[in-house]
């Protein structure tokens, strides 16, 4: 593997990152599935591309007006069809992202239809990618530590007693909504400068699903359980590339596999974090000693019993 | 005294049910009333209207005498109307501790900005919230449970949890809808004293919907009756026993 394709993938790595963070605030905090943030994805990309290669915008306020558009049709689209219950709502954000690829094709003066737009201007290196991926984490970690997170957790939970609290579930879950459309916007921005040629088609229902399991394999309700989920289901499929046509096989297994040996996730509910780590392996000979002493005090039990026979 | 809550002649129909009809009620403030009848008489559809989950077909609703009918739930809880739930309504997957961390989360001033950069402003507040959930947890004595997961309690203690999560929205009006439910009597008369602790600290005024009748009658200076979404009757609790057609809603016409 040259290390060209190699910073090639990581970067591409980072930018899923992006786009499953924010289907994870969606999807594993308020426990909203969405199949159409592909949609947004392929708005934030087409965007900032046409901004940079039509109209010479610099790379960065063009990624931004990307994040905006997506964010305000999230905006919209969230205000229609938020007060659709579970599949319902499922089913509308299906019909958007497939409405967007659609038109995207139809509209070919502007975005070149189903031949693709070609020769976007290369800006997402390695460290772009990843330096943004990093800032979203932190962003995104500190958003869900907060009361917005806490209320999004309250509506996954229990919706009615979420407003019985306080809570104005209508207006958080579509900030969930449109927290996770900013993200696919900006995420499509990098992915257009980094893979310099866009088709609608690539923005697809597959895509879009792909991400929600992304989520659901990593854990809902877990920001860590979603960069583990976004890294395995991305570089699995490179790890058993050697095994040529049999590699999609090995990654269907492994998610089948995790699936029923982990229902809820990788990390469902719960973060992984380096101090419980810590702590496990500090308690570690207190555990050992406590079940030595039970296995002497079992030992020395069936002796009794051995006696008194 | 004023008024906390009127109702005026209140009706809800589901479609051809008549579930409440003219109904009316007075609340004084500071005072504990029960509101009583045999299953089905629409005591929990009147909570529900009061707190907005329902929208009343007829009639108006006054809170702190401003008319409050058909609001959103939300907003009945932002102005101090705060209610349990006859089926225990918890975020059970969460501690006990987020359960009532969140019901605090509506008197939080801080932005979106603090939020995401955990400004000194989100610190404060943050540890303003958990020493109220705390103080709170103590109160209902559960403190020590602080980090279990809600769901995971025993059922009397999920029932306190459930009262300690409405006094985290700092209510002037609770509501409980059968707080005694599949409570043995001693437990009772302990949560007859819980009740009257915390509406002597926190100064509320509590509705409260109940069977056990030696709760309602240690606990409420009045109580109306309803059979058929209708107020048969109201008044002390001497008053209701001796009504001839209360007794006649539960216990059928003498032959």
């Amino acid at each position: 593997m040259s290390t060209a394709y190699l910073l090639n993938l990581l970067t591409i790595v980072c930018i899923h990152l992006i786009v499953v963070l924010g289907i994870s605030v969606l999807t594993g905090f308020t426990r909203l599935f969405s199949f159409g943030n592909a949609g947004f994805m392929s708005i934030g990309a087409y965007t900032s591309a046409l901004l940079t290669l039509r109209l010479g915008v610099p790379f960065w306020p063009a990624v931004l007006v990307g994040c905006l558009a997506a964010g305000i049709i999230a905006y919209f689209l969230g205000s229609i069809t938020l007060k659709l219950k579970g599949d319902y709502f499922l089913i509308a954000t299906l019909g958007f992202g497939e409405c967007v690829r659609v038109l995207f094709s139809y509209i070919e003066p502007i975005t070149g239809g189903a031949k693709g737009l070609a020769g976007i201007p290369k800006h997402t290196t390695f460290p772009v990618a990843f330096i943004s991926a990093l800032i979203v984490l932190v962003l995104t970690w500190t958003f869900i530590h907060s009361k917005y997170g806490r209320s999004l957790a309250a509506i996954r939970e229990q919706e009615i007693a979420a407003e019985a609290v306080g809570i104005k579930t209508s207006g958080y879950k579509k900030l969930s909504f449109v927290y996770s459309a900013v993200l696919a916007g900006f995420a499509g921005g990098l992915y257009a400068h980094s893979l310099q040629y866009l088709s609608p088609d690539i923005f697809n229902l597959t895509r879009s699903s792909e991400y929600t399991i992304t989520v659901v394999i990593g854990g809902l309700g877990s920001i860590t359980g979603s960069v583990l989920g976004a890294l395995l289901i991305n570089l699995l499929p490179e790890m058993f590339r050697s095994l040529s046509s049999y590699r999609m096989l090995f990654y269907g297994v492994a998610v089948v596999a995790v699936i029923v040996l982990k229902p809820n996730g990788l990390c469902g509910y719960k973060e992984f974090s380096a101090r419980k780590i810590f702590y496990w392996f500090k308690n570690l000979p207190g555990k050992l000693r406590k079940k030595r002493v039970e296995q002497k005090v079992k030992v020395s039990e069936n002796a009794e019993k051995g006696d008194m026979q | 005294m004023s008024n906390l809550l009127e109702i005026k002649a209140l009706c809800k129909n589901f479609g051809g049910v008549q579930a409440i009809n003219q109904f009316n009620l007075e609340l004084e403030e500071g005072s504990i009333v029960g509101l009583i009848g045999p299953n089905g008489a629409g005591k929990t559809t009147i909570f529900n209207t009061i707190t907005g989950i329902y929208n009343p077909s007829k009639g108006q609703i006054f809170f702190d005498g401003k008319d409050i009918t058909g609001c959103m739930p939300y907003e009945a809880a932002q102005w101090g109307i705060s209610r349990t739930f006859q089926n225990i309504r918890l975020f059970s997957n969460l501690s006990v501790m987020e359960n009532v961390v969140m019901a605090g989360n509506k008197n939080v001033k801080y932005g979106l900005v603090d939020a995401f950069l955990h400004t000194s402003k989100y610190r404060r507040e943050e540890k303003n919230l958990k020493e109220m959930a705390m103080n709170l947890l103590e109160l209902v004595s559960m403190q020590e449970h602080a980090d279990a997961i809600a769901g995971s309690l025993p059922y009397g203690h999920q029932r306190r949890l459930e009262i300690a999560r409405a006094l985290a929205t700092n209510p002037k009006l609770l509501l409980l809808d059968e707080p005694a439910a599949g409570m043995n009597a001693e437990e009772s008369i302990e949560l007859v004293e819980f009740i009257r602790q915390i509406k002597e600290k926190f100064s509320l005024t509590v509705l409260m919907i109940e069977h056990h009748m030696d709760v309602v009658s240690s606990l409420c200076e009045r109580a109306a009756v309803l059979n058929f979404g209708e107020k048969i009757a109201e008044g002390s609790i001497e008053e209701i026993k001796k009504d001839k057609v209360v007794v006649e809603a539960y216990l059928g016409k003498e032959g």
